[in-house]
């Protein structure tokens, strides 16, 4: 199939290993690793028991009666933000920790932007014993000062990223110094559907579980497949793992909702699909937001967790042939989201869900009234209340 | 001439000084004095590192240089501008990150030389990674000097040696750009291995900031490459960036105890 990582790392012309010499050897062993562990049924049996009484899966689909009202077709939510540590993030860390932990690593580096991903990280190392240390930018850590304590509390090193823009971009390229100076004893946890070989098919496929559940869920709910399936897009997890199980159905759409920011003419936004260009940023080739002569162009978002200037590759691919639609909304239209799932649900989502809330309540009448509509609620908007507080506050 | 460069000096046993200095720091205009300086105080080769945005293989003394390279406004064909005003006799290698190369058009290879550019080497491209582009770097009228690092099986070793040119790049160290206090115990074992299945020239870098350390290394190594002890002193002053590139000289020519 196309959406298949090819042979040797990439997806079309996407993905690859661009990483300094030293880390080669460390991603042979990796992959290697990896594809020992998912051809074990030990492996696969301990993850889904933990998937299952830890993590608290499988995440259930919600009908949404008045949000579905409001968009003139039914919409069905996969609650990602039900997980235990409140996002899809548990189920690549988890899967990846249990790896390390097979590869006889006991040391976990993660990268983290909202905070989720830091604490999905430190929890499964809580659990499994494992050291962690994740780095986190400084501006990130101002707004998410709650994950930071709650990464703390579980006995995680938060480590501040003070270069750049001191967000997620900055701390991933901390974390990736960090593991050019530990790879024989570390793991590296990647987030995202991002990084070199073997990482965006790895995290794909322990994310997957979310797309395999809910298209399963759809079929026995809603009696038919989705129109639609949409979901928010920053390096791409929780939107590669919904898609992953549909890329077959043609008749299913695939719509990933970027971070538009201040707009997409405004120069601040983390649209890299919408607006950026191919290039090379953290070992692989992707889209990428970044100026004429190669340098990486800050990306913003109120969502700290989209706010990155690359996408994964998979996603750069489904884009270039089409079978992925990418859309982005601004800051303004995902603090609409935010409120509206809330007032309409008694579900607050996540900052970067609700992106894709505010894109699907933007489309009114394009769909018909028996199109269902497939959208993945990957986190809870508790980390965002504060935030959100604070901006509605300054704005009276 | 980066090649014969190396061999020459080779025939003649003498150590090879490679000083890097990172385009545009601590601005463009001393940077051009920092290169001369460097030249005259005895390096044998210069490396340029073009400034980028997100230097994952650097430690904090190049992040800073780079930054400040970037807020000068320094591109990669500004620093083609700054190599062809600073006229050097020595041969002179890019050191980039893959995306501003890419970046910079298919005919940037033809640019560098016409600027006076002998070598280049690309942090973020290891050999078999992108056999397209790697033919089009190694293919031009640059040599493509490709790098060995610690964690690099003997197999690869090899297979690196077999497609670089100029010298082979040995990293010393696990880890980012930036000075220690001390070596690896097990570089010399390292450089052995290396040299078992590698005929060019093999220059160590990563770690070395110190006359004693280029001594120690100069006793196994065909050559040394410092630099961020020399992007850490040209911070100060190109003087000083220039006094200690000659105690390395010193060092690294002086008969063996």
């Amino acid at each position: 199939m196309a959406t298949r990582e090819m042979t040797d790392g990439r997806f079309g012309v996407f993905g690859g290993r661009y990483v300094p010499e030293t880390l080669v050897p460390a991603l042979d062993e990796l992959e290697a690793a990896l594809d020992a562990a998912l051809a074990d049924p030990a492996f696969h049996a301990e993850l889904n028991s933990m998937l299952q009484h830890y993590v608290g899966r499988p995440s259930t689909l919600c009908d949404a009666p008045r949000f579905s009202e409001l968009v003139g077709a039914p919409v069905w939510l996969k609650r990602e933000d039900l997980n235990h540590t409140g996002a899809h993030k548990i189920n690549n860390a988890l899967a990846q920790a249990l790896l390390a932990r097979r590869m006889g690593k006991r040391r976990i580096i993660a990268e983290t932007g909202a905070g989720q991903h830091g604490v999905a990280t430190a929890t499964v190392c809580a659990r499994l014993g494992l050291e962690c240390v994740v780095y986190m930018g400084e501006e990130d850590m101002r707004r998410q000062r709650l994950n930071v304590y709650r990464m703390r509390l579980m006995g995680a090193t938060v480590v501040p990223v003070t270069a750049g823009t001191r967000t997620l971009k900055d701390a991933t390229t901390e974390a990736i110094r960090d593991w050019v100076t530990t790879c024989p004893t570390s793991h590296y946890i990647i987030g995202s559907v991002v990084g070199p070989a073997p990482y965006p098919r790895m995290v794909r496929d322990f994310q997957a579980i979310i797309g395999r559940e809910a298209r399963a869920q759809m079929l026995e709910r809603a009696g038919r497949l989705p129109r639609s399936v949409v979901a928010c897009v920053g390096g791409g997890s929780n939107a590669m793992g919904i898609f992953h199980a549909f890329v077959d159905d043609a008749d299913v759409e695939l719509i990933g909702v970027e971070a538009a920011g201040h707009g997409l003419d405004s120069g601040a936004h983390s649209a890299s699909l919408t607006r950026g260009t191919p290039g090379v940023l953290h070992g692989a080739l992707m889209y990428l937001l970044q100026d004429a002569n190669g340098q990486v162009h800050p990306a913003h978002s109120i969502s700290a967790g989209l706010d990155y200037p690359g996408v994964g590759p998979e996603h750069s691919y489904l884009k270039d042939s089409g079978r992925g639609t990418y859309v982005s909304v601004t800051d303004e239209q995902a603090l609409e989201g935010f409120g509206l799932l809330g007032r309409l649900e008694g579900i607050i989502p996540a900052l970067e869900s609700a992106h894709a809330v505010a894109w699907i309540a933007s489309q009114k009448g394009r769909w018909a009234a028996d199109e269902p509509v497939l959208l993945c609620v990957s986190g809870r908007g508790d980390k965002d209340v504060a935030q959100v507080s604070e901006l509605a506050e300054e704005a009276t | 001439m980066l090649t014969a460069r190396c061999e020459a000096l080779r025939a003649q046993g003498r150590r090879a000084l490679v000083c890097y200095a990172t385009a545009g720091h601590p601005d463009p205009d001393r940077s051009v004095a920092l290169w001369q300086g460097l030249e005259s105080a005895g390096a044998d080769v210069l490396e340029v590192g073009v400034p980028f945005s997100d230097p994952m293989a650097d430690g904090p003394v190049i992040q800073a240089s780079s930054q400040a390279a970037l807020e000068h406004g320094v591109t990669l064909d500004t620093t083609l501008g700054l190599v062809a005003r600073a006229k050097l006799g020595i041969p002179v290698v890019l050191f980039s990150y893959l995306n501003p190369i890419l970046a910079a058009g298919s005919d940037v290879l033809r640019r560098a030389a016409d600027a006076g550019v002998h070598g280049l080497l690309v942090t973020d491209l290891p050999v078999g990674s992108d056999p397209e582009r790697e033919a089009w770097l190694g293919g031009g009228p640059l040599d493509f000097v490709r790098l060995v690092a610690p964690t690099t099986p003997r197999a690869r070793m090899a297979e690196i040696a077999r497609h670089g040119r100029g010298f082979v790049y040995l990293i010393s160290r696990l880890g980012v750009t930036g000075v220690s206090d001390t070596l690896p115990s097990d570089l010399p074992q390292t450089i052995a291995q290396l040299r078992g299945v590698c005929s060019l020239p093999i220059c160590v870098g990563f770690g070395i900031s110190r006359p004693e350390h280029a001594r120690a290394v100069g006793a196994h190594a065909d050559g040394i490459v410092v630099g961020s002890a020399i992007v850490r002193a040209a911070g100060r002053s190109v003087d000083e960036a220039v006094a200690l590139t000659r105690s390395l000289r010193s060092a690294l020519d002086a008969p063996a105890a």
